[in-house]
């Protein structure tokens, strides 16, 4: 406690419209076009909280333009030997699937590819 | 703002010839004016001895029951959403209608949602103050799009009860 | 049952065209999603953690085999293979496309079925005994009542931006399998000393962050007023209830606040005003609508069941079945079939959509067609022969649906928790699956009989923890699924909320704490004594003991 926290890395999360799956901004820094991607590995990752908010502020104003999102916000990840991890439990289940049904989800399309 | 009424012919936009005062505002000589409970309740007799028509406004947290012996004398009652979730100005409604005989102009004011329109009209409200510029448009998609009701109100419309027993 | 006239039918029609319109709309960028969001709300569309959630509502828990075939094939075409019954009457998708939601509404249009206030704050699905009609000691069948306010309920325009949501339930028997007293309203029916039948009103029940066992409002309202009461409680309620704060907005608390007697008295002094209004019932419509609940042709059967007989004999695993999911009828020679959705190490309420189409099939060759959902999340076939049980018991077993638990520790009620829900603060269902799998032993779960243990996820409540004999709540401590264990409920007519325990469980602890639960009550219970009877003689204190040792 009381040391400098560090800024932990982020990305967007949000509903698709469409069908309500969850997806994941992806935009290249100082791009204003972004793009929802399916898989949490395809997300643009925030290091420092200046371009979380930069990523958070693109991903609010295309919700909002284009209608396609719904309600996008941004989460902590930490990056393990799997690849990127929530650090809450709500949101890995969020970005896995049901963990009483492994069959469905992400956690079953990540299998398929 | 856009003032909508129900006809009988069907929704017109319609001139508000209401001014809305605030508590504070001087009260004009002449003209149509709406005016809060409170100062209904505090000005009744400078209000009544105007020669212009009189409406009052009710929050949602207050019950027509307290302008049931004036409402001969009100040619306009408003009833106020102050969000479209608050849903206590559609009992106050009926009881206008339905209890104490009001037959005067029932205006929903504030946060009027377009898809509460059917249950508005049903309530007894007749007038609709609405933001959307595409109002008359709205109300036309919306009202009618179901053509069943269960409830009996006080708009008299036959319910499938009468409908099934050929009341209707 | 109930069949649609054509005014049902003209209903449900226009408000699936409605919803398309609104979802046209709203994929066209023309409404935004907080203006969309009521609409969506009002047909019962949610949006979860992994998709959208649809609950479509089965009215007091009654559906033919066509609908049942109907949900299986919505499962397949539009979901993935499977629903979820819940606490409710309700059927849960996990995984539609708003885009989809429109044309799955048409198809439950076409079966007399919809989505309509299963969700908002609006008078949500009535439910009731699943056990309706087919029970001894029934005063009369509770869902001609549940039809005719299923009507009155749907779009009513007073009564659909109310403080809060709003349940009603009603039973027809003494026997409660409705838990009437822990609904915003809940009816018993009851007879006068005339022996006209009518209705005991309670109000102010309900669980959630505050519960409240329901209050008596009216020991006995004469059937024909029923809709005139309702209508002047509801309109108390619309009036009065809270709307400053989402917590204190249920009915439960406005008859608290307001005082059991004083809010009474509001509700008779406006009934009073509108008891002869056009809301008193015509015998005629109560006619028509009690000739769709009229019994099936039940065919004249001797009182012995000589096959079923045999196999309880030499068979033990069929004897099981029907010492705990078969009920006892009304008509002689026949009896009620409970399936158990509760299967060793599963999701409770959930069904496969070919484990729909056999109840379906099954509901057409054994029970007149006729399905029921318990709000403890099994089915009902409410009208089998008895000689014939050892037939469906072998057809059921072949689905896997043949858990033979009602009632007993395994028949765990769990709501869907952090797996689907986005309300939700921790999981409530692998708990679940670890409780069935700790207690899988038929000889111990026969041991340890009655025993209901209730999961939420979260303080709202939809696993009925508090109403639990053994009450399980998570919540989140500091970033982990945390469990908060209760103990001493009853939903039925005996409803008691359970008291806490004391400190929680993590996830790893709370099997065996309910383990120790169970211990505790096996050392102490006296002859034939259920764990409830036990926990009420001592109290809560050997358990505390047991669970966190001595003092």
């Amino acid at each position: 406690m009381g040391e400098e926290v560090e800024d932990m890395d982020q990305v967007v999360i949000a509903n698709r419209l469409s069908d309500g799956l969850v997806v994941f901004l992806a935009a290249a820094p100082g791009s204003l076009q972004g793009e929802w991607k399916l898989r949490l590995e395809q997300a643009s990752v925030a290091s420092d909280d200046a371009r979380a908010q930069e990523l958070l502020a693109l991903g609010v104003a295309a919700a909002r333009q284009e209608q396609k999102v719904i309600e996008p916000y941004l989460i902590e990840v930490e990056r393990t030997a799997e690849g990127l991890r929530p650090t809450l439990y709500r949101e890995r289940i969020r970005c896995q699937g049901p963990t009483v049904r492994t069959d469905l989800g992400k956690q079953a399309e990540a299998r398929e590819v | 703002m856009a003032l909508l009424e129900s006809r009988t012919d069907g929704p017109a936009l319609v001139e508000d010839r209401f001014v809305r005062l605030a508590d504070d505002a001087a009260l004009p000589a002449e003209g149509a004016v709406l005016v809060s409970l409170v100062r209904f309740e505090k000005e009744r007799a400078a209000l009544l001895a105007r020669k212009a028509p009189l409406g009052v406004w009710l929050a949602s947290n207050q019950t027509p029951a307290a302008i049931s012996n004036e409402l001969d004398r009100l040619a306009l009652v408003a009833l106020d959403f102050p969000v479209f979730s608050d849903g206590r100005a559609f009992s106050s409604a009926r009881l206008l209608r339905e209890r104490y005989g009001y037959k005067g102009e029932l205006r929903a004011i504030g946060d009027v949602l377009c898809e509460q329109l059917p249950f508005m009209l049903r309530s007894g409200f007749d007038t609709f103050e609405m933001k959307s510029p595409k109002a008359l448009e709205e109300f036309r998609a919306v009202v009618g799009e179901v053509r069943v009701v269960y409830q009996p109100t006080g708009d008299g419309r036959a319910t499938a009860i009468d409908r099934r027993l050929g009341r209707r | 049952m109930y069949h649609y006239d054509e005014y049902d039918h003209a209903l449900v029609q226009d408000r699936v065209a409605q919803f398309r319109r609104q979802v046209e709309r709203r994929l066209a960028g023309e409404l935004t999603e907080d203006q969309f969001r009521p609409l969506r709300l009002m047909n019962g569309l949610y949006l979860q953690l992994h998709a959208y959630m649809l609950r479509i509502a089965i009215p007091y828990g009654t559906l033919d085999a066509r609908q049942m075939r109907k949900l299986a094939y919505i499962a397949r075409r539009y979901d993935k293979g499977y629903g979820h019954f819940t606490t409710r009457h309700n059927m849960q998708f996990n995984w539609p496309k708003l885009e989809e939601t429109p044309d799955i509404l048409a198809e439950l249009a076409s079966v007399e079925m919809h989505a309509i206030q299963t969700s908002g704050n609006c008078i949500r699905n009535v439910t009731s005994d699943q056990y309706a009609g087919a029970a001894e000691g029934e005063i009369e069948d509770p869902r001609i009542w549940c039809e005719i306010i299923r009507q009155w309920s749907t779009l009513h325009p007073e009564f659909s931006f109310l403080p809060r949501k709003f349940k009603i339930a009603v039973t027809g028997s003494e026997a409660d399998r409705a838990a009437v007293k822990v609904h915003d309203i809940g009816l018993i029916m009851r007879r006068d000393g005339a022996g006209q039948a009518g209705f005991e009103v309670i109000v102010g029940g309900g669980l959630g962050r505050t519960p409240f066992i329901g209050k008596t409002i009216r020991p006995f309202l004469p059937k024909e007023d029923l809709l005139s009461y309702l209508e002047a409680i509801l309109r108390v309620y619309n009036q009065l209830g809270r709307r400053d704060n989402k917590f204190k907005a249920r009915i439960k608390v406005t008859v608290h606040e307001t005082g059991a007697e004083e809010f009474t008295r509001l509700v008779e002094a406006e009934w009073l005003q509108i008891k002869d209004s056009a809301l008193k019932l015509p015998k005629q419509e109560v006619d028509r609508i009690a000739r769709h609940f009229e019994p099936p042709a039940f065919r004249v059967l001797s009182k012995t069941a000589p096959a079923t007989e045999a196999r309880i004999a030499r068979d033990r695993d069929f004897a099981a079945w029907v010492r705990h999911n078969v009920a006892a009828h009304k008509v002689s020679g026949y009896a009620i079939a409970n399936i158990s959705l509760k299967p060793i190490g599963k999701p409770p309420g959930d069904a496969t959509a070919e484990q729909m189409d056999v109840v379906a099939d099954l509901a057409d060759a054994f029970s007149f067609g006729e399905i029921r959902v318990t709000h403890a999340q099994n089915l009902v076939l409410p009208h089998v022969e008895r000689d014939r049980l050892p037939e469906l018991y072998d057809r059921l077993a072949a689905a896997g649906l043949a858990a033979s638990n009602i009632g007993l520790i395994s028949d765990i009620i769990a709501c869907p928790g952090l797996d689907y829900c986005s309300l939700a603060n921790a999981r409530s269902i692998p708990i679940a699956e670890r409780i069935t799998e700790r207690f899988a032993d038929r000889d111990r779960l026969e041991l340890i009989g009655e025993m209901q243990i209730k999961s939420s996820g979260c303080i709202n409540a939809c696993g009925h923890h508090h109403v639990g004999h053994i009450g399980i709540l998570g919540v989140d401590r500091k970033g982990e699924e945390h469990y908060q264990v209760q103990i001493g409920g009853s939903a039925s007519e005996d409803a008691a909320l359970g008291r806490i325990l004391g400190r929680g469980f993590s996830a790893d602890e709370v099997v065996d704490v309910v383990e120790k639960i169970v211990d505790t009550y096996l050392a102490h219970r006296n002859a034939g004594e259920t764990f409830i009877e036990t926990y009420r003689r001592i109290g809560q204190d050997p358990f505390k003991e047991r669970v966190y040792g001595a003092a």
